[in-house]
């Protein structure tokens, strides 16, 4: 296609969108429209994803991915967007995401819903901002464009002790935020100029910074310590179960379905490519705290009441996983990671709606005072049940094809690590059907006799994600086929 | 017509079509409905599979795997969605349609009594367990083969726990799928070393390519699959789920934790015996543990009195002399066993059934007793299968019996002794089961006995083409001293284990000691039969407990309790460790100090300023002094 | 005259003014001190000045001559305007407690 006749590209329709879609929200101030408002705009993102990925093409549409406009050019600094393979595909994840936690959602009501919302989109666009970020200074700018909202809807709307919570949680991401401000600074310092400037912050300067291995191997850390305080890994992990809890649900579901996956994304996009030789050094290390951190986790998670704490706790295993394949530098793990990037986002706000209805409903979320809901809310059970089922990595479920492929990689790099982090997958087993015995099976008691079954409108947003569960459960490649150019990529940069 | 075999798709597609159907239309459908989508399915997979194994017979057999598509093709690895029919799946394929079918049957009357969508819930549930299984064993590759393996063991834990309201059903449920799980990952761990060191997991490329393992890989990876197969075929130190699994309704129990499931462990080890074979110290193992799980499985049948539990024990010993067969290297004999015992087992499980059916639940066989009046059929189909299991000649359980033994004595006499051993034991308990349920007076409560039928049609018909089966089945496998070339079945599954025999010496033993071997093992059987006869013919409830030895036994050697010390309550205050003081006091505890330490010090440094303005004077002019002390001085 | 007079004369006011501040609790004394420190540091930037115009690098570049000087102007101007900001603020202070003694004023609020 002719560049000239190109106008708007994607990465700037799916960043552009949301933000104005947002500021236009915060003058909406019926609760109903700002409503209505944010699910149109939702779909619409995700019309433009969706369209997008019929034009995947990297060198026919090279023009329609990628765009950059002058910004701050004399720090060698310019506005560049583009979209690979892997930013497609979380892309297409935030854009499916926001609609779904927008219907899922609908009936709660939230005072000053405008507010609510119009920060709910400022954040889309913030982690579409950081998924189609080529350049590190418009990637930092997204990524607290993305954050900082999520600091006053989990503060303004968030439960009880919301205020220790988001306290906790704005102090993690602020240090890791500045760490990496530090970073990139650092390694900006180092690298070749531009026309205008003696240094740059695109993509591919940072790529080739010169640095000495040991400044590779402090700065390393500093870039690692921000985005494992995001994933999060072992021992940064203790702001998110406070946070998930303490976060109104549907930020909940941003957090931990979209913007736990910025963390992952940052390492593969930035981590790998800038200091290959510090991460073949510390691999060793890393993967270890991962693996440490996956049946630490799995042990906690046996022994929580809150179900939202329960899902915090089991996100936190899995994550570990993704971060342990992602140092095996393997074309299986990574592979897996991508997969797995997909699937997680997609079965966590499915258990997070699962545990919305039921708090609704019920008023609780202790495990211990809920029971007997399969009996009378049998198609919430068998939602429920699949999706806890894809939790587990139960085969022909999305989530196994990832987790085959992390877990065959990291074999590849250590037998050991591998045997024990396998013990995971038993753990999983423990506490995932701890918690279905506890919540669904068993005689019905006072607190679940007056549950009600789903409506067919919940009925029809958590189909689409079984449909998604079993769909990439049975039949991966297109995800393969998406990603794959991203992966190899890496893999020669790394190798 | 040799493009039946571009059918075998709809072989697992139609029970998987009957779950979709049965699952979601499970409000609409009547309970007869539901029952003919539900047995309808399986039996036209059986229709299938008995064309695709009459092909076999002809000799036309399939070169290759059959691709469908890709499941996962990245640079690395290309694992397809592929199915391969060969002799020894067709075999498991006529078992798992065949007997499930006749399950299927037996269940639209044996749970009647559920509400219309239950009724269907548990067919949906049965077909997927059908589908999972055909997946299982019709898979070209480890991987398939696992996505059934971890099927099962799901459908598994739905129907041990279809009665949800009960909480310890659901505990029943749960310990299976986890004591599966282990299992799973020691099979996972396997495919992933496969996969590292060959670069596939497809069957045909593993088998040609295994002269490129070293010992210790092939020792790894056949040790860790043995661990999936322990987890799943029950043997020790895995076994304990199984008796719990018998919580599930008894038709569920014959399919799945008798019949074909539990055989799933049989079929992997069978289906890549190669690997087996070339790694000879874990068939020593193999063979150690089958042996020691049939006899430890066996001694705790003795004293157990639930019907069930009885029959779930010795589900698990027969499974143990199946993996003694598999470890001595007589792959033939081990699939033979499967096939049989496939038939005897699921008649006696449908036959305990239909006692339990008849006696409202009862399931204790001490309130039982002289049913043989009521039941006529299903006493003596239940006889046959008792026959059958004591190895008694000619039903099919001697056959397959006797080959296992006989190959185990070439191995060493005294893993003949030890499976002798438990064979007398067999027939002890079997017979005391038989003669405890259906000899001597009833002693029941008088609304039990008044209450007492034969079952309906849909009952007794699949009992009576079982128990045909049971008596006749092992006729496919008579050992040459009988008859020359008698043993179709070897016939048939030589291509299969040829890689393996082809290794192996073929151990001639002479036909008098055949002889003699079968006649000691059958008398000595024979003698526990008569013994356990006439003992438990007669028996009265009494009010004694056990004591000593048989207490032990009652309690299944307390292994339960020992894994519950050594395994389950460290984890448990393990957890418990992490969640309150670990968590608490160390990591937050660390982030909450660096806080807590930022406070305290901006409090004492809160002392300087006092607001006296000379103080801070005195202090710039020290500071601008120490300054110019360390400009000039060092 | 050699530089190093005038050296230690500046030296010596600006240390009369420093023990001046330090031991003096009335506030006017302790903004003469300061007054005292602040033209010990005048009278060195005209010596210096004075010293630098001789040497010979200086003398191609004429302007530069002055420089110090200018600076000093500089200084006493804002010295003044500090001395009329200082003094108001002493005669609100000696308003509000009647003392001029600065250790009365040890808080800022109240």
């Amino acid at each position: 296609m002719d560049p000239k006749n190109i106008w708007i590209t994607f990465p700037e329709l799916l960043t552009w969108f949301p933000l104005l879609a947002g500021l236009v929200a915060f003058f909406i101030r019926s609760e109903k429209s700002v409503k209505t408002w944010a699910i149109m705009a939702g779909l619409i993102t995700l019309g433009i994803s969706v369209v997008s990925l019929l034009y995947a093409d990297p060198v026919k549409h090279l023009h329609l991915n990628n765009v950059s406009y002058f910004w701050l050019k004399n720090l060698g600094s310019n506005f560049t967007l583009g979209l690979d393979g892997m930013g497609r595909m979380l892309t297409v994840l935030t854009a499916i995401s926001f609609p779904v936690i927008f219907i899922a959602t609908y009936s709660t009501s939230y005072k000053n819903a405008h507010v609510f919302y119009g920060l709910m989109l400022l954040t889309q666009a913030g982690l579409m901002g950081v998924f189609t970020a080529m350049d590190v200074l418009v990637f930092y700018f997204f990524w607290e464009l993305a954050v900082i909202p999520v600091y006053f809807l989990a503060s303004r709307w968030g439960g009880e002790r919301r205020i220790l919570a988001t306290f906790k949680f704005f102090v993690y991401t602020f240090a890791g935020s500045l760490l990496m401000l530090v970073g990139i600074i650092y390694v900006y310092m180092h690298t070749p100029g531009t026309d205008f400037s003696s240094h740059s912050f695109s993509m591919n300067a940072m790529y080739s910074a010169l640095l000495s291995p040991t400044e590779k191997n402090w700065v390393f850390w500093l870039f690692f310590i921000a985005f494992a305080i995001k994933m999060p890994v072992f021992p940064f992990h203790s702001w998110q179960p406070d946070t998930y809890e303490q976060a109104p649900t549907a930020t909940t579901m941003v957090l931990s379905g979209i913007m736990v996956k910025m963390g992952i994304f940052a390492v593969i996009r930035w981590i790998l490519p800038i200091f290959p030789e510090a991460v073949l050094q510390f691999d060793n290390i890393i993967i270890g705290l991962s693996v440490v951190g996956m049946i630490y986790a799995s042990l906690i998670a046996i022994k929580q009441d809150d179900l939202k704490r329960f899902v915090a706790w089991s996100s936190i295993a899995h994550i570990g996983l993704m971060c342990a394949a992602i140092f095996t530098r393997s074309e299986m793990g990574l592979q897996g990671v991508m997969i797995q990037m997909f699937s997680h986002g997609i079965n966590i706000i499915g258990m997070w709606i699962v545990v919305d209805l039921i708090e609704k409903q019920t008023g609780t979320r202790k495990i211990s005072e809920l029971g007997g809901i399969a009996h009378k809310a049998p198609a919430l059970t068998i939602f429920l049940v699949v999706i806890a089922l894809a939790n587990i990595a139960l085969p022909l479920t999305n989530a196994f094809v990832g987790e085959f492929m992390m877990f065959s990689g990291l074999f590849g790099f250590n037998k050991i690590y591998t045997a024990v982090a396998g013990l995971s997958i038993i753990l999983a087993a423990v506490y995932t059907l701890n918690m279905v015995q506890k919540v669904f099976y068993g005689e019905t008691n006072a607190i679940s006799a007056g549950m009600q079954d789903i409506s067919l409108g919940q009925k029809l947003v958590l189909g689409v994600l079984v449909v998604f569960i079993f769909g990439f459960g049975v039949y991966p490649q297109p995800l393969f086929d998406l990603t794959k150019d991203t992966v190899a990529a890496i893999l020669t940069r790394i190798n | 017509m040799s493009n039946i075999f571009q059918l075998i798709w709809l072989i697992p597609l139609l029970p998987l079509l009957g779950f979709l159907i049965n699952g979601l239309g499970r409000k609409q459908l009547s309970k007869t409905m539901a029952g003919i989508i539900g047995s309808g399915t399986v039996f036209l997979s059986f229709v299938i599979s008995l064309l695709v194994f009459l092909q076999l017979v002809n000799g036309n057999i399939p070169k290759e795997a059959i691709h469908y598509f890709d499941f996962i093709n990245i640079t690395a690895i290309r694992i397809g969605f592929d199915f391969q029919i060969d002799q020894l799946s067709s075999i498991f394929l006529l078992i798992i349609t065949g007997v499930g079918f006749l399950i299927h049957v037996y269940s639209t009357a044996y749970i009647h009594d559920e509400e219309p969508k239950d009724y269907a819930k548990y067919f949906a549930f049965l077909n997927l367990f059908v589908f999972s299984m055909l997946l299982l064993v019709m898979g070209a590759n480890f991987v398939i083969m696992f996505i059934g393996w971890e099927g099962v063991g799901l459908c598994s834990y739905l129907l041990i726990g279809y009665w949800f309201k009960n909480t310890n059903y659901n505990i029943a449920a749960k310990k299976a799928f986890i004591m599966n799980r282990i299992g799973d990952l020691g099979f996972l761990l396997a495919v992933f070393w496969l996969i590292s060191k060959l670069g596939t997991a497809d069957y045909h490329e593993v088998f040609a390519n295994v002269s490129k393992l070293s010992v210790t890989d092939l020792t790894g990876i056949t040790l860790l699959l043995f661990i999936g197969a322990m987890g799943k075929s029950a043997q020790i130190p895995l076994y304990t789920w199984l008796p719990d699994a018998m919580a599930g309704p008894t038709p569920v129990s014959a399919l799945i934790h008798a019949a074909t499931m539990v055989t799933a462990g049989i079929y992997m080890i069978a289906r890549s015996n190669i690997l087996y074979t070339m790694a000879p110290v874990t068939q020593g193992f193999v063979a150690i543990v089958g042996l020691a799980t049939a006899l430890l499985a066996a001694t705790i049948a003795l004293k157990q009195n639930d019907i069930k539990k009885v029959l779930a024990y010795s589900t698990v010993s027969q499974l143990g002399y199946m993996f003694l067969a598999l470890g001595v290297g007589a792959y033939t004999g081990a699939v033979f066993h499967v096939m049989t015992h496939a038939f005897f087992k699921a008649l006696l499980f449908l036959g305990a059934g239909s006692v339990i059916h008849a006696m409202s639940g009862e399931q204790d066989i001490r309130n039982m007793g002289g049913l043989k009046k009521y039941m006529s059929i299903t006493h003596i189909t239940f006889l046959l299968a008792c026959l059958a299991i004591a190895g008694m000649p000619p039903f099919s359980g001697f056959f397959s019996k006797d080959e296992i033994l006989a190959a185990a004595y070439t191995r060493s006499p005294l893993l003949w002794g030890a499976g002798v051993a438990g064979a007398i034991m067999t027939a002890f308990y079997m017979f005391r089961l038989y003669a405890m349920t259906f000899l001597g007076k009833f002693r029941g409560t008088e609304l039990q006995q008044h209450h007492l039928h034969e079952s309906p049609k849909a009952i007794t018909i699949p009992l009576i083409i079982l128990a045909i089966l049971s008596v006749v089945g092992g006729l496919v496998g008579i050992p040459e001293v009988f008859m020359h070339g008698g043993h179709k079945l070897e016939a048939f599954l030589a291509p299969v284990f040829a890689q393996s025999n082809a290794i192996t010496a073929k151990h001639a033993m002479s036909h008098a000691t055949e002889y003699m071997l079968m006649g000691i093992s059958v008398a000595a059987a024979l003698a526990a039969l008569v013994f356990a006869w006439t003992k438990f013919s007669k028996y009265q409830k009494t009010e004694s407990t056990e004591s000593g030895f048989g207490k032990i036994l009652a309690n299944k050697w307390y292994v339960d309790e020992l894994y519950d010390t050594i395994i389950v309550k460290p984890v448990q205050l393990l957890a418990t460790y992490f969640n309150n003081v670990f968590e608490k006091k160390g990591i937050d505890g660390f982030v909450n100090g660096v806080g807590k330490a930022v406070n305290y010090g901006s409090r004492q440094i809160r002392l300087l300023q006092s607001g006296q303005v000379g103080l801070y004077v005195l202090m710039m002019v020290l500071g601008i002094l120490i300054f110019f002390i360390v400009q000039l001085f060092l | 005259m050699e530089i190093q007079w005038y050296i230690g004369l500046a030296a010596a006011l600006f240390c009369i003014g420093i023990v001046g501040v330090l031991t003096r609790r009335n506030s006017i004394i302790i903004f003469m001190c300061i007054e005292l420190m602040f033209n010990a540091v005048n009278l060195l930037l005209v010596a210096f000045s004075k010293m630098h115009a001789a040497s010979a690098a200086v003398q191609s570049n004429p302007s530069v001559v002055s420089d110090a000087q200018i600076f000093v102007f500089f200084i006493m101007v804002v010295a003044a305007a500090e001395v009329s900001v200082g003094l108001a603020i002493i005669v609100m202070l000696y308003r509000n407690t009647h003392s001029v003694d600065v250790n009365f004023l040890n808080r800022l609020k109240n």
